[in-house]
């Protein structure tokens, strides 16, 4: 398992210096790690996120949003028309609720197409994984500076530590 | 028709005012007709224009503003605008950034989709932002008042709402005609530092 901290200084390393989302209890860890610090900025919906994320870009910032998958219904509508028509890179740490159909019901629809809804707004995107997060991390950094588009680091239950052990 | 109908400024005046008190301020314009008369009445590199993304403006300038926590940054935004993404009233409210001016042109109509009612007509956007926490809140019915109450605003710690209310009058102004990309690299550009 991924320690917090250790989540947010692979962030932070890649130069990331602007964190906003709504929470999720996959990202709990992360986002009490990023209040610790001082980092977090806190929104009421994922679509004034990925907003206040594309201001921060273009004031010169890296921006990270966080969301649960179902946020990115919420956010289509900017990601497409404000992200990709104005080629506005964010990342979004996005958690995998619903994975494998085993999840409350809200989640199983978004859980079982959510790769393929991400390929259909032609968001890249990888899941991170323990053993293979150096790489993740990698591809995230190049992704954010080569498209100057939105891409997606989703995030699955257990991989990095949450609030409750 | 309303009481004070016949008497109300239009958004293109408004926002000509508003520009000749605005010098080097980041201003993000919502989507819709406030994009494309500020566009046609004076295009600065300054000027953040939307095309899409409704609701988005105040976000987007809240964004900036508290990355660039030394600089002014104001939105020109629209009832419709604000009713779709009214959180951002809250969120602005409770971080209670210093820079952020919200100029709200109010004219109670969806204006580029052929003036379908919205609801600001019976509900003041002034008052949910007061409630919400911004610490300067004014609704103001003509040039005067809004010339003497942005230069106050421009003077103070926000955040402020100027809420304007304007006729459905749309100047003839077409599209912008920046390509987005463009539109992002210029408002960088000249934003920076």
């Amino acid at each position: 398992m991924i320690e917090s901290d250790a989540f947010v200084q692979a962030l932070q390393g890649m130069g990331v210096d602007f964190f906003t989302g709504v929470p999720d209890s996959i990202l709990g860890g992360i986002i009490a790690e990023l209040m610790d610090r001082r980092l977090y900025t806190p929104a009421v919906r994922e679509d004034e996120a990925v907003g206040m994320a594309a201001g921060a870009y273009m004031a010169g910032k890296i921006p990270a949003v966080l969301m649960q998958n179902s946020g990115l219904g919420t956010s289509l509508n900017t990601l497409i028309s404000l992200n990709q028509i104005y080629r506005q890179p964010c990342i979004l740490i996005v958690s995998w609720r619903g994975q494998g159909g085993k999840d409350a019901p809200e989640h199983l629809v978004m859980g079982e197409v959510m790769p393929q809804f991400l390929d259909t707004m032609k968001i890249p995107h990888r899941v991170l994984t323990e053993k293979t997060a150096v790489e993740d991390f990698k591809w995230v950094a190049e992704t954010f500076m080569k498209q100057r588009m939105p891409v997606a680091l989703v995030i699955t239950k257990g991989v990095v530590k949450g609030l409750h052990p | 028709m309303r009481p004070e109908e016949g008497t109300l400024i239009s958004r293109a005046q408004a926002i000509a005012a508003l520009l000749e008190l605005l010098t080097d301020q980041p201003v993000i314009i919502c989507n819709g007709f406030p994009s494309r008369e500020a566009h046609k009445i004076a295009d600065r590199p300054t000027h953040f224009y939307m095309i899409g993304s409704m609701g988005n403006a105040a976000a987007i300038a809240l964004g900036v503003a508290l990355a660039k926590p030394h600089k002014q940054v104001v939105t020109f935004d629209g009832d419709g605008n604000v009713l779709m993404g009214m959180g951002t009233l809250a969120t602005v409210g409770a971080l209670k950034p210093k820079n952020f001016i919200h100029v709200v042109f109010d004219n109670e109509v969806y204006g580029t989709t052929g003036n379908q009612p919205t609801i600001s007509n019976v509900v003041p956007l002034e008052k949910v932002a007061k409630a919400a926490g911004y610490v300067n809140v004014e609704r103001v019915l003509d040039r005067d008042d809004l010339v003497y109450e942005f230069k106050d605003m421009l003077k103070k710690d926000g955040p402020s709402m100027l809420l304007i209310k304007v006729n459905e009058f749309a100047e003839d102004a077409g599209r912008v005609l920046h390509g987005p990309p463009d539109m992002t690299k210029r408002f960088m550009q000249a934003i920076e530092g």
